[in-house]
């Protein structure tokens, strides 16, 4: 692990592998790359706002429950993005198939089940008729 | 040759760098709605909260610095650390947020 964390922060060693591509493959690759970090940063916002502007839930501390999974979501997904690159890099330069990942969906599970879960709370509490 | 455009002048198919470069600024837009919202949620938790906003404002000092060191300084090294800074400060901003909720509900 800590190999992985050395090999992100150095370019050199990045740069030893394989050949140089086109630039354009390594632009391309570090805009998906930021694109991946404005997810997690949206998500770690979604966590922020939620602690901040949602009001008290009926369960205690369900506020900030939500919260923390939305904030540790975001810092997952930041993480995984540089690691990423790194392989992605590492990949186009041995000429080597791209690395696969299920983290895309299983990011999107997480996200559309967390979405059905708050349209269940919010239909229980129409319904339920306090709201 | 000589009457054909240069090589080195010919503007680049699909404008790439400038892509990439307003793709740091985005991201230096979003860093910099995550540490208001941070500010925001520590200022109530009297002196604790201060310095959990002051944390806040220096990182995304840092990091601005870094997204624009990346397009201005180094914008013509291939690898840049500054891609592992900028996961950084983002991992950075979600254990903050953790340790602001934390410090504000116990």
């Amino acid at each position: 692990m800590w190999q992985a964390i050395r090999r992100w922060f150095d370019p050199q060693e990045l740069r030893s592998v394989g050949t140089t591509p086109d630039y354009r493959f390594s632009l391309a690759n570090e805009r998906t790359f930021l694109a991946w970090l404005r997810t997690g940063l949206a998500l770690v916002a979604g966590g922020l706002a939620a602690a901040q502007f949602l009001p008290p839930l009926p369960l205690a501390h369900l506020r900030e429950v939500i919260a923390i999974a939305l904030l540790l979501l975001g810092g997952a997904v930041a993480v995984r993005a540089i690691d990423h690159w790194a392989r992605t890099e590492r990949a186009i330069r041995l000429g080597e198939e791209l690395p696969a990942s299920r983290f895309p969906a299983v990011l999107a599970l997480a996200v559309g089940i967390g979405a059905l879960l708050l349209v269940a709370a919010v239909l229980v509490r129409a319904i339920g008729g306090d709201g | 040759m000589a009457d054909g455009p240069s090589r080195v002048s010919r503007p680049d198919p699909g404008l790439q760098p400038e892509r990439t470069r307003l793709a740091w600024r985005r991201t230096a837009l979003a860093m910099t709605v995550v540490m208001v919202l941070t500010v925001r949620l520590a200022l109530p938790l009297g002196r604790a909260g201060v310095a959990l906003g002051a944390v806040a404002v220096l990182g995304w000092s840092a990091a601005l610095l870094v997204c624009w060191w990346r397009v201005t300084v180094a914008r013509r090294a291939a690898y840049s650390r500054a891609l592992p800074l900028a996961a950084l400060a983002t991992a950075g901003y979600a254990t903050l947020g953790v340790v602001v909720l934390i410090r504000g509900v116990w």
